[in-house]
């Protein structure tokens, strides 16, 4: 378990050396929720219904540019050989990495989504389940991305790859949560959404390391 | 030297089946299989074709066009199964280590992603005339689309991986996560469809179905079927040329010019 | 290729065996049926041309890749059997340096003993650092250090692993003579301990109890 919370603190340790690039997909979800209503017009009604779509989308695209930075560096100057060779179990490593990355990647986009919120005109209580329907779902993004991001591991055109590998697997997560505001937007009932995106987060965290893991160690061989 | 897996072991129940994953023993083997399984395409696609167009009745409602089903509705259920059988023995070429396994999958994969893209075309052309739009977002063709995607996907990764061991491998784990994926993303595309109450059309409420026309579908289901195993026992005939090419027994064959 | 040395000390009882060692690298074999068994207290230099297959018989042994067919023993167990364990009396340093860039010295150091689950205190990473000539240097971001300096880290992150097993390739790439004559120190002293090493170089290395493995 020592193993776990050594891994977390040695990625974040990485991130606040060079902020640079997790801000910078920080950024680009504020910057592509921004677009719609600039493309579209700012009626408030049809802002509030592509809300919950576009803020969704946007998160995907956000975590997905992250993606690459989970095991890529690791991998092109050897430590991911070396983690390999550690007595710990890879999966713990591989779920410390996720646990990082969705710090770095994943929590802020539910702590900013309140606030591109209300540039779409959500009311308080769509806030709530926005956040609420993220808070549940970016873990699973960082879990199934992590998968992508093993597989296309110092592979040609990797992170355009990982991207089409990956946002497949997305849709349900995609369903559930932006399902969940709009239900909540019309007075439907979400804890049927809620359940959902809670059953996949715990399939997620159950077998996700594990494939992980197993893609790595195919990916160093 | 050929690579035939050594598998020392006295049982011969063991011996035999390992013999035929060997790329040797399966190429010849595979090249008696396919007139056979060609000969069965025809016949049940001339079966079928007869009794699409001439046998079962015109429908009350979607008149003559909707004679497409017997393309698209097989199409859909090959793309379906493909993908398993392609997951399945991409899992075997996984545990076992088997390379014939792992070229059975990536024979199968193109083939699945045309049936796939066949449905949706198929799924177009019947929606047009019925409810005027070429794409209605109801479940089932939302989900093929996906499948395709999880198609291309798979045949993407296999190609832009240059090691031939490691693209199998990956490739085994895409399918293997796939293939679980596949039923939880038709649930909640499903769920997405009642949710958003769009689809009072659907491709899957076809009026009740005439014992005839499921005839047809169910011919025209066995015609793919047979044409999918002829066309992938052709592919992974090449598939093993090309990746047994350094071996010897390959260039003893009489296809191969050197 | 196989030989024997009979242990004369009271030293460790470790041996390293492999059987039939088949290699394929994508599509070419690189070497077959390969045999070799290391003891306690000696050194295997593995030798050959660019290309012959060199880091892939190292990362075979190390068990990252797995080979065509053979195996290979630890102890007289298949390494296969328990990984993890066989992970934990090994030590591997590969081309690339494995050193976070914008970590420190120290912070690397501390990093690799936490995760190979080794205790070391604050004092003991430094005076292992120390040992290897990087007073002051400590606290510099690893990117700030020359291809010397940064082997010096991994020098010292071999003294306080304590493995039994080093596989090193390479190790001697880019170091000037003194930190040359540093690590052939180390190295003598791991196998005066009992300690196996089995390392790939270009160049001649002075240390005892070398055998040499012509690929």
């Amino acid at each position: 378990m020592n193993a776990f919370f050594a891994i977390i603190h040695r990625d974040l340790l990485l991130v606040m050396r060079r902020k640079s690039e997790v801000l910078t997909a920080l950024f680009f979800f504020v910057v592509v929720t921004s677009l719609f209503p600039l493309g579209i017009g700012a009626d408030g009604a049809l802002l509030r219904k592509i809300a919950p779509g576009v803020l969704w989308v946007a998160a995907l695209l956000s975590t997905l540019l992250g993606l690459q930075r989970m095991f890529a560096a690791d991998y092109l100057d050897g430590a991911l050989e070396q983690l390999i060779l550690t007595p710990q179990s890879l999966v713990l490593l591989v779920s410390g990495k996720i646990a990082a990355h969705w710090l770095v990647s994943g929590l802020p986009l539910v702590l900013l989504a309140p606030i591109i919120g209300i540039q779409f005109d959500l009311d308080a209580s769509s806030l709530y389940v926005l956040m609420a329907s993220l808070l549940l779902g970016t873990p699973v993004l960082s879990l199934l991305g992590s998968i992508g991001a093993a597989l296309t591991l110092g592979v040609r055109g990797g992170s355009v790859l990982m991207s089409l590998l990956i946002l497949p697997l997305y849709v349900p997560v995609l369903i559930f949560g932006a399902g969940a505001v709009y239900a909540n937007s019309v007075g439907l009932d979400i804890t049927g959404h809620f359940s959902l995106l809670g059953a996949l987060l715990i399939l997620a965290l159950a077998f996700v390391p594990w494939v992980s893991a197993a893609a790595l160690k195919i990916a160093i061989e | 030297m050929s690579k035939v897996n050594n598998i020392s072991t006295a049982d011969s129940r063991w011996i035999n089946w390992f013999k035929w994953s060997s790329p040797s023993t399966f190429y010849p083997v595979a090249g008696k299989l396919i007139p056979i399984f060609w000969a069965l395409t025809a016949i049940f696609g001339i079966a079928g074709l007869w009794v699409s167009f001439f046998v079962a009745p015109v429908d009350a409602v979607q008149g003559q066009g909707y004679r497409i089903i017997f393309v698209h509705v097989p199409a859909s259920w090959m793309s379906m199964l493909i993908y398993l059988v392609m997951a399945g023995w991409a899992g075997l070429g996984l545990i076992f280590n088997t390379r014939l396994s792992a070229m059975m999958a990536q024979a199968l994969a193109p083939i699945g992603a045309w049936m796939a893209f066949l449905s949706l075309w198929t799924g177009a052309f019947w929606g047009k005339p019925m409810w005027g739009t070429w794409w209605v977002w109801d479940a089932r063709l939302t989900s093929e689309l996906i499948l395709l995607f999880l198609y291309l996907g798979f045949i993407a990764l296999q190609a832009s991986i240059d090691n031939p061991r490691r693209a199998d491998k990956a490739g085994a784990i895409l399918a293997l996560v796939g293939v679980v994926n596949v039923p939880i993303i038709y649930f909640s595309v499903k769920w997405w469809n009642t949710l958003h109450q769009g689809a009072s059309v659907s491709l899957t409420k076809a009026p009740a179905m005439a014992q005839t026309m499921l005839w047809g579908m169910l011919l025209m289901t066995l015609c793919f079927w047979m044409y999918s195993i002829a066309v992938s026992l052709m592919r992974v005939r090449t598939l093993i040329l090309e990746r047994e090419t350094h071996t010897d027994w390959v260039r003893q064959l009489n296809e191969v010019n050197h | 290729m196989t030989a024997t040395i009979s242990a004369t000390s009271s030293k460790p009882d470790l041996v390293l065996q492999a059987r039939a060692l088949t290699c394929v690298r994508g599509e070419r074999q690189l070497f077959a049926d390969l045999d070799l068994q290391l003891n306690s207290g000696e050194c295997l230099h593995v030798r050959g041309a660019n290309g012959v297959g060199k880091t892939s018989l190292l990362r075979l042994l190390t068990g990252l890749s797995k080979p065509e067919s053979g195996e290979i023993l630890w102890n007289h167990h298949s390494i296969q059997e328990d990984p993890k364990q066989y992970h934990r009396e090994l030590l591997f340093l590969g081309h690339r340096d494995a050193l976070k860039e914008d970590l420190t010295a120290l912070e690397n150091l501390e990093m690799y003993a936490s995760l190979d689950d080794i205790s070391i205190t604050h004092e003991q990473a430094l005076s292992s650092l120390w040992r290897f000539g990087l007073r002051g240097r400590e606290d510099l971001p690893v990117q700030y250090l020359s291809a010397g300096q940064k082997r010096r880290v991994l020098m010292a992150r071999m003294a306080i692993h304590q493995a039994k097993l080093w596989i090193l390739d390479e190790p001697f790439n880019a170091l000037d003579v003194d930190a040359i004559q540093a690590l052939q120190n180390l190295i003598t002293e791991h196998l005066d301990i009992g300690g196996l090493v089995v390392l790939t170089s270009h160049q001649e290395i002075q240390v005892p109890y070398v055998r040499v493995l012509e690929l």
